[in-house]
């Protein structure tokens, strides 16, 4: 378990620090994602321990929003005012942005002759 | 609390200070909070209506408010949580190793939807404010909304929005997204699980993640991957048409 934490924490700091040393214009995350990914691909398999901590942080993974959620606390004055354009923007663009991503995905897997991975019965 | 309405409140002044200078209130708190979420939601069937991130903050927002605390106090405690999306994010890797095979056949459509998703979340977002009053600082604020809360908020400030006001519009757009994803697929027949996940990802982050993961592994996967990757083409896309906002 702790070599696993260990790991994550290598591949997040690797991220982070070579994102601010080169200014390369992606997120320190994403990036210490990538090296982690080239160490399994290494190992050729997901170690117990790693696979443990995946399976309990990504199962949770909405209440790691929550900290950040409550921030509205700091912009009820402004939510009050604006909350017309705000809730029609976000609720207009979240469901056309689900709908034209989805329906982009399906159709280019239909014309490249892909079947279909797995299906919703 | 109401102070000095007994003999034995002196006590209770000293308890309350000391909860109020130490993070283990507010974790827990959060803990909770997000738990009787959690609750309501597998009471509720598993509605995607009731969501547990939604449930969590209302709950926190009224016990702050009632309790007088502030926002930067609450979140001396609640950090500890906060800081775990970065872990989590590159925990990422684990699904997206087990379905290697699968992302790479299927990287052609991902990136073809990836392209047009990520312009029409923030091109819509920012047109229907727009056209709607929205003053200019929430319009800049608006902009990177589908990306993961630390990426939006470190676009937000580099265009010169409010970053904490961003944080806000990612978890209602993550928490929107949940919400509507499955009956707006089933409306238009979009059975594929990998579509449906990595939809969900690209327009609502790691909650839309976290209600596909719930939903479907596979689709979880997708949905994880949808957040990486539009994380990163937001941060290149919206300082770009920032321009024309």
């Amino acid at each position: 378990m702790v070599h696993a934490i260990l790991a994550l924490l290598v591949c997040q700091l690797l991220g982070e620090v070579i994102v601010r040393a080169t200014g390369i214009p992606i997120p320190g995350p994403v990036l210490g994602t990538f090296f982690m990914l080239v160490a399994l691909a290494a190992l050729r398999e997901v170690p117990e321990p790693l696979n443990a901590v995946a399976g309990v942080l990504l199962s949770h993974l909405s209440l790691l929003f929550v900290p950040a959620g409550v921030g509205v606390i700091l912009h009820v004055a402004r939510i009050r005012a604006e909350w017309l354009p705000l809730l029609v923007a976000l609720l207009v663009s979240t469901a056309v942005t689900i709908v034209v991503t989805a329906l982009v995905f399906f159709w280019v897997l239909r014309r490249m002759g892909l079947q279909e991975s797995e299906s919703r019965p | 609390m109401n102070p000095a309405m007994e003999g034995g409140s002196d006590n209770l002044d000293l308890l309350w200070v000391y909860l109020q200078q130490e993070p283990l209130l507010w974790l827990t708190a959060t803990l909770a909070a997000y738990a009787v979420g959690h609750y309501l939601h597998r009471a509720a069937g598993g509605s995607p209506l009731v969501n547990s991130v939604a449930v969590a903050i209302a709950v926190l927002v009224v016990l702050l408010l009632a309790t007088g605390t502030t926002y930067a106090t609450y979140f001396d405690g609640a950090q500890f949580v906060h800081f775990l999306l970065g872990p989590a994010t590159v925990l990422l890797a684990v699904p997206l190793y087990r379905n290697f095979n699968r992302v790479r056949r299927l990287l052609v459509p991902m990136l073809a939807a990836l392209l047009a998703g990520s312009i029409t979340a923030v091109v819509s977002a920012v047109a229907v404010a727009a056209a709607l009053g929205a003053s200019r600082e929430t319009l800049l604020s608006l902009a990177p909304k589908s990306a993961t809360t630390p990426i939006a908020m470190g676009i937000a400030e580099e265009i010169g929005g409010l970053a904490s006001l961003t944080a806000t519009l990612v978890i209602i757009t993550g928490i929107l997204g949940a919400m509507i994803v499955t009956p707006l697929l089933n409306v238009f027949r979009v059975t594929d699980w990998a579509a449906r996940g990595f939809a969900v990802g690209v327009a609502a982050h790691g909650i839309g993640a976290a209600r596909a993961f719930q939903v479907n592994q596979l689709a979880g996967t997708f949905a994880g991957i949808a957040m990486a990757l539009n994380a990163l083409l937001t941060a290149i896309l919206v300082p770009l048409l920032v321009g024309w906002i």
